[in-house]
């Protein structure tokens, strides 16, 4: 947005790529994607499952170093940044995991796991100190009252409760950016809207970035309004621009199929609606990429000798703040602007 | 008046649970299904609309059993038979030809060393009855089936289940809960666990498949927006009751139950304006230990005293439309307001 | 119904706990282990150590006095039922505890830091792998003849990890790519740490049901050493009861065969004890065979 004064990111990725070796060959999980996540903002990854959305997550949390490009934290590249800076950007950025029943250790109480690295890293002196933070890390993620949760095993609590025992650890570290992979997908509605709402407040009131990644359009739509959101494709950004914009006035096919394909809780609305029909509903293979625009093979756009020919860029579009990969639309609406990336 | 194709009457279904207790999985259901309409079940995990599905066609688990009540279909032939009073082999010829069930979970639906074609031969044989069919007979028919749901026969029924995507096999329980033409479907989560682009597919397939065969549907989901895509008529479910029942519109527009209002309220439109969202207060309860009357009283807003002592039953608002038309057990129905406060103008 | 099991279960110990003693068979195990624990190291402070030869006394049937009989020296045979039993205990437990902690580090460090170190110890377990530890056992215990029980614990102890190495190497390289263990990781906790404090405990029943199966094989072998006239005829010891009865043609004797029958029952209801809990915490531990 051009009025506000834009801070610095503080989460970048440039040209990143993850290629995995295996034995049916190279599998190109991501290819050379760029993002940015600033404080305070919320920058939504989309796309269908296998398009290398959690791929790009792991990389951007250094969980994996990426085969080409960079992730860069506060402008210093994380896979060569020395061991202070290292364990300073482990603090900094935490990873939420979609599954809240795998990812809390059965074995452990919510203090335990909540405290474990404030504890290890010195952060808390005494057990009293680190049961009263932990208390408030819990009431911060709206588990209350926080007392009633510390001695509580995993198998106690419900699937929300586990998510923020997740969150509550995460926040420990005192992170400015937050990692969420489809973190309220297996969640039931009520308690994901409750969910969204606890994370809401924490990019309002304590300027956490995220990085959100999510298969449901209107989730992103409501959770990065006033963000940004990327839409990927066999681990390409597709499309990418302010959420306003992209959920109002998609412009790639596949956006726009994604789009069309949530179900409207409204049924007249629903009635009305035009979907977008692919040309196939399969996802092509990572191993076996087709040629050209990789979405060809389902875009209801689709020109021979044009989209199966050459990859399109991923270039800005007259007078828009949004970046778009597709020859067909950047045809119709006039030459990409000069100095795109 | 047309006639209801299945009438659910006061139906109860109790869990044993241990050697002198219980629990009550669903209470004193009842609704109307007529031919060709399609009903959705909805609620949050742990309501009981997957025990209420199952029971519909007396699929329950070994533990649980219909204590109360009674489930009845009109036939094929027009006659009609209260299933919850049938023996196995007359349910086993019950099942698949006049009602068939889609288990949620396609992955684990198949048996990973048969073929597609041989799941299609075993359910056709199986209910076949005295007339058996050739093989020929049986790839005709899968193959009809398989096409009916978009799919290339002759590559999927030689195909093992692990060699198939999700969205494949879900269109081949479809197909095969269609074989031998039920009238009644029953599809638990039908696209749960599927992706967006798959889910949509689904969802058209459904709507395409109801208005070419006309059979009737029943799904269970917690996803509203499913319910408003694919259903005529809503039940809303909490804690084993059926707390709101209506057309979509009535449902959606209108709802009268403030757990519906709370539920609606929680859904992210995608299109337009960007409403306010807001939770539920609370918990689901666990359904061994009730809270006394309106076992939702303690998350709602708008309980009053009578509600902890009093279990409201299902009072019709507004008689239009089938079924006892739009309807809510709630003592506050008639004050219950919906309105969505509206963050950003699209 | 998945709910429903995980509740009310809480720590390893309490599923341990009540893996014996909700199982009828697990319950008796663990009352005839108990028995014995109690009968040989309580026993010993109610009879009589010095049990002195008395020529006048070989091989007397079972009476009042000798409850068991007398053996070929004229000594009490229950007195040296009771004082037998603490070594093959003692030492069996002592190997078990060096195996179990022995594969416990290696198995679990190995797994988890992967590269080098993995090498080295799955060279290191292979090697020793192919070594016949009774061989190995026959061999140092006739050429030192001198070895203490002590020596056959390590020599056991020491000769035995790579197995149960293995395994918890297997379990611990599954463990590690559960989430939580990868969120641990985030936090920064340390290697230390996330092997010893949020993997292993995950572990703790796996890893007790393989201590106890490693004591029976650790007695086992000890009283094998015994039968077999390897190890010093100094101490009070099952395995040397049953090796003297042996020799003297206790079994040619109906009324010396207690001599040689009392300590069998002994080792054998013990290792029967000890199966059975380990049966019943396996089927506690496995969660496939809980939810029925």
């Amino acid at each position: 947005m051009p009025e506000q004064t834009e801070s610095a990111p503080l989460l970048e990725l440039s040209k990143c790529e993850q290629i995995f070796r295996t034995k049916r060959g190279d599998v190109r999980a991501v290819a050379g994607v760029d993002l940015e996540v600033r404080p305070g903002k919320v920058l939504c990854l989309v796309g269908e499952s296998g398009c290398g959305k959690t791929t790009t997550a792991r990389a951007a949390a250094g969980l994996t170093r990426p085969t080409a490009g960079w992730v860069r934290y506060k402008g210093e590249d994380v896979n060569t940044m020395d061991s202070a800076s290292r364990q300073a950007f482990r603090e900094a950025v935490q990873y939420i995991h979609q599954d809240p029943y795998a990812s809390l250790n059965p074995v452990r109480t919510v203090y335990s796991t909540v405290t474990a690295g404030l504890r290890r890293h010195k952060l808390v002196k005494t057990r009293t100190e680190a049961r009263a933070k932990a208390a408030e890390l819990l009431e911060l993620v709206d588990l209350t009252p926080a007392e009633s949760y510390l001695d509580k095993y995993p198998h106690q609590l419900s699937g929300g409760q586990r998510q923020r025992v997740a969150i509550a650890r995460a926040l420990a570290m005192g992170p400015q950016v937050l990692i969420a992979d489809e973190s309220t997908s297996m969640l039931d509605v009520s308690i994901r809207v409750s969910l969204l709402n606890t994370l809401g407040r924490l990019r309002d009131d304590l300027d956490v970035g995220f990085l959100f990644i999510t298969h449901d359009l209107a989730v992103a739509k409501y959770f990065a309004w006033d963000g940004e959101i990327a839409v990927m494709y066999l681990g390409e950004i597709v499309e990418q621009g302010p959420t306003p914009q992209i959920i109002n006035d998609p412009q790639h096919p596949y956006t726009k199929a994604l789009i069309s394909a949530v179900c409207e809780p409204d049924p007249r609305l629903a009635r009305e609606k035009k979907t977008v029909r692919l040309r196939s509903s399969e996802i092509p293979s990572l191993t076996a990429l087709p040629s050209g625009c990789t979405f060809h093979p389902r875009c209801p756009l689709f020109e021979p000798g044009l989209c199966d020919a050459s990859a399109p860029p991923l270039s800005l579009i007259n007078g828009d703040a949004r970046r778009l990969a597709c020859h067909v639309v950047a045809r119709d609406h006039g030459p990409a602007r000069a100095g795109a990336n | 008046m047309r006639e209801p194709i299945l009438s659910v009457r006061d139906l109860s279904i109790v869990y044993r649970t241990g050697r002198r207790t219980s629990v009550t999985a669903a209470q004193d259901v009842s609704f109307d299904l007529y031919p060709g309409q399609s009903m959705a079940l909805v609620g949050e995990s742990g309501c009981g609309k997957t025990t209420l599905g199952l029971g519909l066609l007396r699929l329950l688990p070994r533990l649980g059993q219909v204590s109360k009540g009674e489930i009845v279909y009109r036939l094929k032939d027009g006659m009609s038979v209260d299933i919850t009073g049938l023996a196995k082999e007359e349910l086993r010829r019950f099942r698949w030809h006049e009602a068939a069930m889609v288990f949620q979970g396609a992955m684990n639906s198949f048996n990973p060393v048969l073929r597609i074609g041989e799941h299609f031969t075993d359910t056709l044989r199986s209910h076949e009855g005295e007339k058996r069919r050739t093989r020929a007979e049986i790839t005709a028919r899968a193959t009809e089936l398989l096409s009916m749901v978009r799919l290339e026969p002759e590559r999927v029924l030689k195909s093992f289940p692990h060699e198939l995507s999700g969205g494949m096999k879900q269109r081949i329980l479809i197909a095969l809960a269609l074989a031998l033409e039920p009238q009644v479907l029953v599809l638990d989560e039908p696209t749960t666990a599927l992706d967006i682009l798959t889910q949509r597919s689904i969802v058209e397939q459904l709507h395409e498949l109801r208005e070419r065969l006309g059979f009737a549907m029943i799904f269970i989901t917690h996803d509203l927006g499913l319910a408003a895509e694919l259903a005529d008529r809503v039940a809303t479910m909490y804690a084993g009751r059926i707390i709101e029942k209506g057309s979509a519109e009535d449902v959606f527009y209108e709802p009268r139950h403030p757990y519906t209002v709370g539920l609606i309220k929680a859904v992210p439109p995608v299109i337009g304006d960007l409403p306010e969202l807001s939770s539920i207060a609370g918990s689901p309860p666990s359904l061994a230990d009730l809270p006394s009357g309106c076992s939702f009283h303690p998350r709602c807003e708008w309980a009053v005293d009578a509600c902890r002592e009093t279990v409201p039953s299902l009072t019709v608002l507004t008689p239009r439309g089938e079924d006892g038309g739009h309807a809510a057990a709630c003592l506050r129905a008639g004050d219950i307001e919906y309105t969505r406060k509206v963050v950003a103008r699209a | 119904m998945s709910t429903k099991t995980k509740k009310g279960t809480g720590g390893t110990l309490s599923v341990l706990w009540q893996g014996i003693t909700r199982s009828p068979s697990g319950f008796t195990g663990m009352c005839i282990v108990v028995a014995i624990l109690a009968f040989v190291f309580l026993g010993r402070f109610l009879v009589d150590h010095d049990n002195p030869t008395d020529p006048d006394a070989l091989w007397l049937p079972m009476s009042g006095e000798h409850w068991l009989g007398t053996n070929f020296e004229g000594k009490d045979t229950f007195t040296k039922l009771v004082l037998g039993g603490a070594e093959p205990i003692w030492v069996g437990a002592l190997a078990a505890a060096i195996t179990v902690v022995v594969a416990v580090i290696l198995g679990a460090l190995a797994g988890y830091l992967r590269g080098r170190f993995d090498d080295i110890v799955l060279q290191a377990t292979d090697i020793t792998m192919t070594i016949p530890f009774i061989t190995v056992l026959i061999i140092v215990a006739s050429y030192f003849r001198n070895i203490s029980p002590l020596m056959v614990a390590l020599i056991i102890g020491l000769l035995t990890w790579p197995f149960l190495t293995r395994s918890i190497r297997a379990q611990v390289l599954t463990l590690k790519e559960r989430e939580f263990i990868e969120a641990a990781k985030l936090q920064n906790l340390g290697t230390t740490r996330v092997v010893f404090v949020d993997i292993l405990p995950n572990m703790a029943g796996y890893i007790f049901i393989n201590f106890i199966i490693a004591v029976t094989n650790a007695i086992y072998a000890i009283v094998g050493l015994y039968l077999l006239g390897l190890l010093p005829s100094t101490a009070e010891n099952w395995g040397l009861m049953i090796q003297q009865a042996w020799q003297n043609s206790a079994y040619l004797l109906p009324r010396a065969l207690p001599f040689l029958l009392a300590p069998l029952a002994m080792i054998a209801l013990f290792q029967v004890g000890l199966v059975l809990v380990t049966r019943s915490l396996e089927q506690a531990l496995n969660p496939r065979l809980r939810e029925r």
